[in-house]
């Protein structure tokens, strides 16, 4: 066991995957010498010079130099230095990569790992703060990858890079100086395997990215309320864990789901709707849903705060479900 | 100037005329089947285009790739696609080469590096800047050619990737294909300049202007400039004049264009054009000509048929090839 920053892991991982197979190399702004703006590939460049691509300020081309190569056998990982900027690069990501395998009747695929540097920074304001999974989730084709622990983000980053389908990799800011324990020999952890991060019997809640560790927060302040919240970590939204969250509904029979994204036809509406569709005969009332509120991301701290999901709106949200349910049974 | 035809043996020739006349004949007869109801998708027709294509082609090799556009039948048939399976692919049916699931604006044939025709205007040409990169990284000799028309030169993602390929020198051919039109409106409506190819200053490339109606002078431009992809020397950009002589799609009838000018174009028909050179060599005569036109009818007849003959796609297929290797049958 090491302990490192999230970022770091998100490093080691690529480190190793470069060392693994000469295909992978990576291409983005800023990720050479420079490191990249929060230095996640910090050292890469030295280590490996002729495989570190500094593009300049062209995320179309950029893109489409990662999914161009990946169709002749390269493994690229591309970074995309804030997700807002994704906007730039669509055609490459939604027309091109995620439809290669499909309407090539499956004789050609475009396995890119594209890095989505997500979510607030703290006062990053409107576009450079934005959590945008939903509208890539909602592109058949692609899959997304949402680590928020250290040893998660290292495993997933080369899991993601072994895949053999365009995956984008959701890194949230604001998680990169978060520590944890990394072990040394990290067993391989496929797409698709959500986690209980803490254990409940109440209420269950879903999140990922820095949402999540709002959600442990909620949890050890419900518990001093009495409350047993669990904590389900999805890690890949796309292939989602359905297993997984039936199996916490059943202990539960609760559902809080909590990200940073909007909520309107946010990925939690998909969540929502799985638990509905599977799900219903687990659920004892209505689920409820503490996602990002329907604006833009302010730029002041306090709006900002107003916006974004945090501990406190989660544990709120929890006793208020709990409350109406005593209410509607009386 | 054009390459001397007297440097290229009689068999070379009648190669290039014989991919010509294949090239119009296959879209000329896909028009008609389109027409009586055996193929249900879209048809961007590349009749009057075909030396660009066939000239571009015969400049290259086997380690080469090629990413195209949504007139793309003549890419892919000047690079020696297999017409049997390209009319299974437009009629929708399982031997088509992508299984009846992209159609004329998608179809590919990874074994002779034919990355895809694209449904986006311009977004073939990152893929083929990365296919480059690709090569280049592997040490090989290859060269990247992308197609396009002069409606993408208006697009961000040809700016970006000229750019880009340029500052890396990257093996790239980019051959726009200047027929004057992007989709309905004319080239005076869409972009302030009349040569493309001066675009190419920007980006410290080469811009090379060919007579896209001349075979042969396709064949000597894009030669040179895979010559210098190939010894480190860069990207070129290629602007090929050139006309298509139907609409922008089947069923468009072009009223946006005046008669004068389809006339004048018409008088220009790059077949006609190698027909009559062709016909000026002592070396080869009419009838070797006709031969080349019979077996042509021969083999898209033969092509249709099969293309009748395969099955349609059982519906649940719809559900395969979202991902990698979720396809039942096995990968070819």
């Amino acid at each position: 066991m090491t302990t490192m920053t999230y970022a770091q892991a998100i490093r080691e991982g690529l480190d190793e995957a470069m060392t693994a197979d000469n295909e992978v190399f990576l291409i983005g702004e800023d990720i050479g010498e420079a490191g990249g703006v929060f230095g996640v590939t910090k050292g890469l460049w030295g280590k490996y010079e002729d495989r570190v691509f500094d593009t300049p300020i062209s995320e179309e081309a950029l893109v489409g130099a990662a999914a161009g190569a990946a169709l002749l056998g390269g493994r690229p990982v591309a970074e995309i230095m804030f997700s807002d900027f994704s906007t730039l690069a669509m055609d490459m990501l939604v027309n091109q990569a995620a439809k290669t395998s499909y309407m090539t009747g499956g004789r050609l695929s475009c396995p890119i790992t594209v890095r989505m540097v997500t979510g607030t920074a703290g006062a990053t304001a409107a576009q450079h703060s934005q959590s945008l999974e939903a509208w890539f989730t909602h592109t058949p084709g692609l899959k997304c990858v949402a680590p928020s622990t250290p040893a998660d983000a290292k495993a997933l980053i080369k899991t993601a890079i072994e895949d053999p389908d365009p995956v984008l990799f959701f890194e949230h800011k604001m998680l990169y100086n978060l520590k944890g324990e990394v072990p040394g020999e990290l067993d391989d952890l496929p797409l698709g395997k959500g986690k209980v991060v803490r254990s409940g019997s109440d209420v269950t809640i879903v999140s990922y990215l820095k949402t999540l560790h709002e959600a442990v927060k909620a949890a050890e302040n419900l518990e001093s309320d009495g409350i047993s919240a669990e904590v389900f970590d999805p890690r890949s939204l796309v292939p989602f864990d359905r297993e997984g969250l039936g199996a916490s509904l059943e202990r539960t029979g609760r559902l809080v789901i909590a990200h940073e994204a909007p909520t309107t036809n946010g990925f939690g509406a998909e969540i929502a709707a799985i638990a509905s569709e599977s799900f219903w005969g687990l659920l004892k009332g209505p689920l409820v849903r503490v996602c990002g509120r329907d604006t833009p991301v302010p730029y002041a701290p306090e709006l900002e705060g107003f916006v974004l999901p945090d501990a406190q709106r989660i544990t709120e949200s929890v006793h208020q479900m709990m409350k109406q349910e005593v209410a509607t049974k009386a | 100037m054009t390459q001397p035809k007297e440097k290229l043996d009689k068999g070379k020739l009648l190669e290039l005329y014989r991919k010509m006349v294949l090239i119009r004949r296959f879209e000329e007869k896909a028009s008609e089947l389109r027409q009586a109801g055996f193929i249900p998708g879209f048809l961007h027709p590349y009749i009057g285009q075909e030396a660009v294509a066939v000239g571009t082609c015969a400049a290259l090799e086997a380690s080469d790739v090629i990413t195209s556009t949504h007139r793309g039948h003549g890419h892919m048939l000047a690079r020696g696609a297999d017409p049997k399976r390209m009319y299974a692919e437009l009629y929708a049916r399982q031997d088509g080469y992508n299984r009846a699931k992209g159609g004329s604006l998608h179809m590919i044939d990874t074994e002779l590096g034919f990355l895809g025709a694209n449904g986006i205007v311009g977004g073939g040409i990152p893929l083929a800047t990365g296919a480059a990169l690709q090569l280049r990284r592997k040490g090989s000799k290859g060269v990247a050619v992308s197609f396009f028309g002069d409606g993408a030169t208006n697009q961000g993602s040809f700016h970006e990737s000229l750019n880009l390929a340029s500052l890396w020198k990257l093996p790239v051919i980019f051959v726009c294909e200047n027929n004057l039109y992007g989709e309905f409106t004319p080239q005076d409506k869409h972009q302030p300049i009349r040569d493309i190819a001066r675009r190419a200053d920007s980006y410290a490339m080469p811009g090379e202007i060919a007579d896209g109606n001349n075979v042969l002078d396709m064949l000597r431009v894009t030669t040179e400039a895979a010559g210098r992809a190939r010894s480190g020397g860069g990207p070129t950009l290629v602007e090929a004049k050139t006309y298509r002589h139907r609409g922008h799609y089947e069923g468009d009838m072009g009223r946006y264009r005046s008669a004068e000018e389809v006339e004048e174009w018409m008088a220009k028909d790059p077949i006609l054009n190698l027909e009559t050179e062709l016909l000026q060599d002592s070396r080869i005569a009419q009838q070797e000509l006709d031969h080349v036109r019979d077996d042509i009818e021969e083999q898209l007849d033969a092509a249709a048929g099969f293309a009748e003959a395969s099955p349609h796609p059982h519906p649940e297929e719809a559900l395969e090839d979202v991902f990698a290797g979720s396809n039942r049958a096995a990968p070819s």
